[in-house]
């Protein structure tokens, strides 16, 4: 009963601020779409390499769609052409050596010149070895007719003459998730969907808590007979209500928007991102108890937000040093971004994710717990 | 009539600090208490652990009949904190609802009893208007409010007279009186020495200890002066003397 008041009253608050409503609600949509677009336009880049006496049969290797040509003067420096005329690099030629100078201030560039040089390289590779093939081909055909010849066996002159095959294999690729065209973007999606719940729900639930001390009806309301369980379950469902319609918002306009393939059940993402609101919840509500106004309230982001992004999965975790990976399992969010990544990209179904919801279910009631001692402070029974 | 709260050898204080010695008190059901003292002396204290939202440092405190603290006795007492602890972005009626859920109340009861809460504090026409927009009497009067919509045994209210003004103030005594006649027991602080010469029985404290005690008539005679204020004055004084032998 008074739960359900608490919870009203939850909401009632919520619903006053139109403001803060409507960032909370549509900032997560506008902060997305942005990277979205961020991602997209990455595609196309175009690098300038300068060359100087190189071998045009190289050079032609060299081109690609991502790589401009430019000749640069027998005489001039690398160094000074890379810096009047901002080419990504220089390649020069002496006899049979090659000097590579980077500009490097965009290693992406730098990576699309490198991989251009390296793809050019097997290309040549091949090409010789097709012609050595060819000759030696020649030779071999040579070679059969005249024991064929020899040994008048018609099935060996049968045989398909010409060049044996060199292998040209066809490629094609299937994708379990998402498509040649998927960017970091559908990456990034799933751990920023639960990171946006995580963020706005520690944030506006922590500020909610601070100004109930600081006004004082944390204190008045204990003086009633209210239990500390009732005030903060009463949090708990309005945040995880909040938590609901944010998640649904997100995935649907991921789904509509974005058109981002979701293999996994909505319900299981629901799931996932109700727990880590109640983990952000409880977290927000304890941490408040160190704050002494909203703005310190918000100074807490870079301690205990922002780490909890760069050890999301955001980097893959084995690829991190042995030492930082630990780190990450102290964090919430990875758990959260691991399951959601699971349920998105890879389908995984409640069994699967069944480990990282019991671990966030383990750090919410741990938090729960430690709210529970600090409210002791207003009231000892 | 019976004992509504019995306070005996309370030592208060917060962490290792002392700010109350040695209270003894006793109110009768049906009895109007006045807490005099100027502010700092320890009035909130003594109120907060008398509502159990401390634990005695020694001592005992029961209130009808139970120990303090007890969670579920609060439901028998209305409060009225000394500083306006309401919901600013909800209307008066909203908070009292609230607040009065937290009491227990039903709907019904509450849709029963805000119109006569709010007719008290003339807050009536006024319930719809969310709190941010409310003066600073009017939210005290909201406060006042909630403490009566439960209409509990006990109130404990906690300087209630400040900034609202003489008129609504004498209303205010007249409805508290209505209610003790009726066996409701009432317990304030002040330090205003007109509400103090309402009240059925005073308390004065003075740096923690209680200096004087008894109903207004009691303690002119006894200290032989006129008024309530030269009471005060002169238990001062007696206090600062004894203070200075020790
Ligand atoms: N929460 C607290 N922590 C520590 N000291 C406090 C606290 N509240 C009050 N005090 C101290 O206790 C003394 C009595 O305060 P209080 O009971 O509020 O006086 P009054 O209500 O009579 O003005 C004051 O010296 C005050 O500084
Ligand atoms: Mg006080």
């Amino acid at each position: 009963m008074r739960t359900i008041a608490i919870f009203k009253r939850v909401l009632q608050e919520m619903f006053r601020d139109k403001r803060t409503l409507a960032l909370m609600f549509m900032a997560p949509l506008l902060i997305l779409t942005l990277i979205y677009f961020l991602f997209q336009s990455n595609n196309d880049q175009t690098t300038t390499l300068g060359v100087q006496n190189v071998n045009s049969t190289l050079v032609k290797a060299i081109d690609n769609d991502h790589v401009t040509i430019q000749q640069v003067a027998p005489s001039a420096s690398a160094k000074r052409v890379i810096r009047q005329k901002d080419y990504a690099g220089v390649l020069v030629q002496k006899s049979d050596k090659l000097t590579l100078t980077l500009q490097n201030s965009d290693q992406s560039k730098s990576a699309i010149l490198k991989q251009s040089l390296q793809a050019a390289q097997i290309k040549l590779k091949t090409q010789a070895m097709a012609t050595t093939l060819k000759r030696q081909g020649q030779a071999l055909q040579k070679l059969q007719q005249a024991l064929a010849a020899a040994t008048r066996n018609p099935n060996v002159a049968q045989n398909p003459a010409g060049a044996p095959n060199v292998p040209s294999y066809k490629l094609t690729t299937h994708y379990l998730y998402g498509n040649a065209d998927s960017t970091f973007f559908n990456t990034l999606l799933p751990i920023m969907m639960g990171f946006v719940v995580f963020f706005f729900v520690f944030l506006i639930s922590g500020i909610a808590l601070l100004k109930e001390r600081t006004t004082g009806t944390l204190y008045r309301l204990l003086a009633t007979p209210v239990k500390r369980s009732e005030i903060i379950n009463g949090y708990l469902v309005g945040y995880g209500l909040f938590a609901l319609i944010q998640t649904l918002l997100i995935v649907f306009y991921s789904i509509f928007v974005f058109k981002i393939q979701i293999l996994g059940s909505i319900w299981n993402l629901l799931i996932i991102n109700v727990l880590l609101a109640f983990v952000a919840l409880t977290l927000g509500l304890f941490i408040s108890t160190f704050a002494a106004s909203e703005f310190q309230m918000v100074q807490f982001i870079p301690v205990v937000v922002i780490p909890q992004i760069f050890f999301s999965g955001i980097i893959p975790i084995n690829q991190m040093a042995h030492w930082l990976q630990p780190i990450a399992r102290i964090m919430p969010l990875y758990y959260g971004a691991d399951a959601m990544s699971n349920v998105i990209e890879k389908g995984a179904n409640f069994m699967n994710i069944g480990f990282d919801l019991t671990i966030l279910l383990g750090f919410a009631v741990l938090f729960l717990m430690l709210n529970m001692v600090t409210m002791r402070r207003y009231r000892q029974v | 009539m019976s004992e509504t709260i019995h306070v005996s050898n309370l030592q208060q204080g917060y962490g290792k600090t002392v700010v109350l010695h040695d209270i003894n008190l006793s109110i009768q059901s049906g009895e109007i208490l006045a807490l005099i003292g100027p502010s700092g002396a320890g009035k909130t204290t003594l109120v907060s652990t008398i509502m159990g939202m401390l634990k005695p440092q020694q001592g005992q405190v029961t209130v009808l009949g139970q120990t303090m603290p007890n969670r579920q006795l609060l439901a028998k007492i209305g409060y009225m904190a000394q500083t306006d602890a309401l919901y600013e972005a909800l209307t008066a009626r909203e908070n009292l609802n609230f607040f009065g859920a937290m009491q227990g109340l039903t709907p019904e009861q509450l849709k029963q009893q805000i119109p006569y809460a709010a007719g008290v504090v003339n807050l009536q026409d006024d319930l719809d208007t969310r709190v941010q927009a409310y003066s600073g009497g009017m939210k005290r009067r909201l406060s006042l409010a909630i403490a009566l919509v439960s209409d509990p045994e006990l109130l404990i209210l906690d300087e209630p007279t400040v900034g609202i003004d003489p008129e609504l103030r004498q209303q205010i005594w007249q409805e508290l009186h209505q209610l003790a006649t009726k066996g409701k027991t009432i317990l304030l602080t002040t330090h205003v020495m007109e509400d103090a010469e309402q009240a059925d029985q005073l308390m004065m404290i003075r740096n923690g200890a209680a200096i004087a005690q008894g109903t207004p008539k009691q303690l002119i005679a006894a200290y032989h002066v006129d008024s309530v204020e030269a009471v005060f004055l002169k238990a001062g004084r007696q206090q600062d003397e004894n203070n200075r032998h020790i």
